[in-house]
């Protein structure tokens, strides 16, 4: 049977059901008043694992860090790390170190004095210390900058230093609040390696936050997408994209057609379903929905294949009028209003810079693809 | 700032300028006059700052003056960081409109009132009145002003850098005297130079709580001045007005220097 994406995993502890995990939330629920922004939430993440909390603001996600941290006690339920109930244990207790969203640098220390904060409270030899504290500076290549003030940086230079101070202790665990929101396009794309191999290097657990998907499929092992205090969907990068488990983990990592309708007919992990907008077959999760039920057919852009004349090796296609067209470099996005009146997008990839017969606005063409490329969803 | 100086904004800054400062200039410089008589004008002396330290008197005001300076602008520092710190820190405890009310009161409530029903207080818990209670009632009043000026600098202050600390190992109370207080310190001393100034130059709530032997340079000075103005009277207001100016001026260039700081942060 095929796998999902195009990366082969070694590392997948979650998959085996003997492993322990590092970090566990069990049922916690946080309230703030009367809003609760976590919802008996459950969640397991293993030793090593680069892990990453992805929502929109509000939904919960930092609030689960600072929970982890200490910061914040959770209302009901509770936390372990490495098998260890973390309820009443302090922040300044917890062998976890975060990276915070403001980098929060003490302004009135220098670089070497930040990094050596930790150290120093707890108790390391001053020679040891300074050799840990070279040696981080050097991790982040910022050896000139030991002697400066925080002011005295650029934003990229001031993350690293934050990095350099939450890791200097060797915690087994950090956690990172939106560590690269701060950062330009293109210095973000460059740290998100750099925070790839760190964690490779020195062995860590990473749970990260962030709202940026891009971020979350580069760098994590697995991704949770969550929603209004609870967790829609966990999973690999190529799980949460390829076969989301809802229209709204389909919605919030990259581009989707959602088109609606009822189930007619299923097959062993196949459905296909009738609606105003045509009839499509495609995968499903497990037990499929019953006949009758109203669902959705959900299809990324990038698998569609666009032609003028009707497909003759698959019955699921549909017609529609080419409505926009936006020519973005390494693909052309084309915006389709079907017949039903629904405006669908798919994505061409340019293979070649030269083509004979460019598809052109107002012109009819066929959509089409194979029952594996979309899938059907309940909810 | 763009335009030229017209004559209208001449004129208006130099009359506004001269109805500020004029009388603090005249008596400034009759404070150097050689005449005993204030108003006639004999030539340029220092004499009266001389028989000013030899006056045993004003030199004990003085004296009882910076103690009760030093001392309630201390007390009222620690006292109104406290005060700022609970009331930005803890947003949601129950009545902290009613404790924010209370803490500023002081700020809008006539001296008159403050001095009176200070006295009140002394005298029905049968206080001796003396040193003491001015200090005390010196701290009451400027507690508020330093919980002003360091809860305004609080406001601004990322609590993350209190919780990077504690989270890299610091328990809280270190934290705080680690981190918070360090960065919020030109604050606190500024809010320390206000409450000396203040007390330095009250006049009334002094008198309401003032007992014998402790008699406050203001209230040495409005009791002589009574009897007449002396050169001696100038030259003891000449030096408190420096005194109180380079204090003021300290207080502004570290406010400045705070804001360029956290403008390049």
């Amino acid at each position: 049977m095929p796998s999902l994406g195009s990366i082969r995993r070694s590392f997948a502890p979650w998959s085996d059901p003997d492993a322990k995990p590092y970090i566990s939330f069990r049922n916690v629920t946080k309230r703030f008043g009367d809003f609760t922004a976590v919802d008996n939430l459950s969640l397991d993440v293993y030793e090593r694992e680069f892990f990453s909390l992805l929502g929109p603001s509000g939904c919960g996600k930092t609030t689960l860090l600072r929970m982890l941290a200490g910061f914040e006690e959770p209302t009901e339920g509770e936390l372990y790390l490495d098998g260890q109930p973390l309820k009443g244990v302090p922040p300044h207790k917890r062998p976890v170190n975060m990276m915070f969203q403001s980098y929060a640098l003490f302004p009135h220390m220098s670089v070497a004095d930040n990094i050596a904060f930790g150290l120093k409270q707890d108790g390391m030899e001053k020679s040891a210390r300074d050799e840990r504290v070279a040696q981080m500076l050097k991790l982040v290549k910022l050896e000139e900058f030991a002697k400066r003030k925080p002011h005295q940086l650029s934003g990229g230079q001031r993350q690293r230093v934050a990095l350099a101070r939450a890791v200097a202790k060797r915690p087994k665990l950090l956690i990172l609040d939106e560590p690269l929101g701060a950062l330009d396009k293109k210095l973000r794309e460059e740290t998100q390696f750099e925070l790839m191999d760190l964690q490779q290097e020195l062995g860590l657990t990473f749970m990260i936050v962030t709202h940026d998907q891009e971020e979350a499929m580069t760098m994590s092992d697995r991704i949770a997408v969550m929603d209004k205090g609870i967790i829609a969907q966990t999973g690999t990068p190529a799980e949460i994209y390829e076969a989301p488990n809802s229209r709204y983990v389909a919605d919030f990592i990259g581009s989707v057609n959602v088109l609606e309708g009822q189930v007619v007919a299923s097959d062993d992990g196949h459905v296909t379903i009738e609606g105003r907008d045509g009839r499509f077959t495609g995968a499903v999760r497990g037990q499929g929905p019953a006949q009758g039920k109203t669902v959705w057919f959900a299809i990324r852009p990038e698998k569609m294949r666009v032609s003028r004349e009707k497909p003759t090796d698959t019955e699921n296609a549909v017609q529609g009028e080419v409505w926009d067209v936006a020519y973005l470099g390494d693909m052309t996005i084309i915006n389709v209003r079907l017949d039903s009146g629904s405006v669908v997008q798919a994505a061409m990839i340019n293979h070649s810079r030269l083509v004979d017969d460019p598809i052109g606005y107002e012109e009819r063409i066929w959509l089409s693809f194979s029952a594996d490329a979309g899938v059907v969803l309940d909810r | 700032m763009s335009g030229r100086w017209s004559w209208f904004n001449i004129t208006s800054v130099v009359f506004g300028f001269a109805f500020l400062y004029l009388p603090i200039v005249l008596l400034v410089i009759y404070s150097f006059n050689e005449s005993r008589l204030v108003t006639v004008w004999a030539g340029f002396s220092t004499k009266w700052y001389g028989e000013l330290f030899r006056n045993e008197s004003i030199l004990d005001a003085a004296w009882v003056t910076v103690r009760v300076a030093f001392i309630s602008a201390s007390v009222a520092t620690v006292l109104g960081t406290l005060a700022a710190v609970s009331l930005v820190r803890f947003t949601r405890f129950r009545g902290r409109t009613l404790f924010t009310g209370m803490v500023y009161a002081p700020l809008v409530m006539p001296e008159v009132i403050t001095g009176l029903s200070l006295l009140l207080l002394f005298v029905a818990i049968d206080f001796a009145r003396g040193f003491w209670t001015v200090t005390l009632a010196h701290i009451t009043f400027s507690l508020c002003f330093v919980a002003v000026v360091v809860q305004s600098r609080l406001v601004s202050f990322d609590k993350s850098l209190e919780e990077a600390a504690q989270d890299l190992g610091c328990p809280p109370f270190q934290a705080f005297m680690k981190v918070t207080l360090p960065v919020i310190f030109p604050a606190v001393i500024s809010g320390w130079m206000l409450a000396f100034t203040l007390s330095l130059d009250d006049l009334v709530i002094a008198s309401f709580t003032s007992g014998p032997g402790a008699t406050t340079l203001p209230m040495k000075i409005y009791s002589q001045v009574r009897l007449g103005v002396t050169p001696e009277i100038n030259a003891v207001c000449t030096i408190l007005i420096g005194i109180v100016t380079t204090g003021v001026i300290i207080a502004a260039l570290l406010n400045k220097r705070r804001a360029m700081q956290d403008d390049r942060v």
